[in-house]
């Protein structure tokens, strides 16, 4: 069972821009929740790639945060929703090297290793949702 | 838009990046650094990532762009001062930064150059 402390919010992602917002808000919260600096730097390289999906390949959206505990470990919850084109094959774009576009083609599969969670619902023609958790 | 400055040391081009940086400000740099290795005709290029709190796959691949942008033009580029931490997250997303050379901060970088331009003969 996961009880979600009240503190959560959102933020729009549609232009390049948001991708450096993005970043500080995460960072923030990542300190506040007092991660190691490592754990810090993964996540907000992780929500680097996947806001910039979002941008690039979803064709804007927003994230979702919410700092979530289970037990007596606390977390950072990010949920990055667009209503893009979708992903049509996730088994291969979950490999490393596939891109859709100009990039390396490491987003989505590299933010997978950095965090504890991460979850990948996506309908063709609707968008793609991706949810990722690092535990303290 | 930010640009970020390059200074000319030498026959050494400096690059220190001190903004969290915009995807276009760090393609903006891939351009000015190349026209600045051309113009110049610098045989190092000396990049301080110091302050810079993240590395992604896009800045990731934008340093190797430069990298081998820099390699045609007959300059040689040290990437300098990564923080551990972001070293250790580069290498767990899968980025290897294959072709980049690497040094740990400016001195050790400025010591590789001159050490490369020796072997290359260079006055």
């Amino acid at each position: 069972m996961v009880a979600s402390d009240p503190r959560a919010g959102a933020m729009a992602l549609l232009a390049e821009r948001d991708i450096v917002a993005c970043r500080q808000l995460v960072r923030k919260l990542a300190q506040e929740l007092k991660f190691t600096l490592v754990d810090q730097t993964k996540m907000i390289t992780a929500a680097s790639e996947l806001s910039r999906n979002t941008i690039v390949y979803g064709q804007g959206g927003e994230m979702r945060w919410e700092i979530v505990t289970e037990g007596l470990r606390s977390g950072l919850r990010l949920v990055f929703e667009d209503h893009g084109p979708g992903i049509a094959d996730t088994a291969l774009a979950l490999t490393d090297g596939w891109t859709s576009g100009t990039g390396m083609g490491i987003g989505l599969s590299g933010s997978r290793r950095l965090v504890n969670d991460f979850e990948l619902h996506t309908v063709v023609g609707e968008g793609t949702r991706v949810t990722i958790t690092r535990w303290r | 838009m930010d640009r970020i400055p390059i200074l000319k040391m030498g026959r050494c081009l400096l690059v220190t990046i001190q903004v969290d940086l915009l995807d276009q400000t760090a393609l903006a740099l891939q351009d000015d650094l190349s026209e600045r290795i051309a113009a110049t005709a610098a045989h190092g290029v000396l990049i301080d990532i110091s302050a810079l709190e993240i590395v992604d796959s896009f800045v990731g691949r934008i340093l190797a762009t430069i990298s081998g942008i820099a390699a045609i033009m007959g300059a040689t580029l040290v990437v300098v001062g990564m923080q551990p931490a972001v070293a250790i997250t580069l290498v767990e997303l899968g980025l290897s930064l294959d072709g980049v050379r690497t040094a740990l901060d400016v001195e050790r970088g400025m010591a590789l150059l001159q050490a490369s331009e020796r072997a290359h003969g260079g006055v």
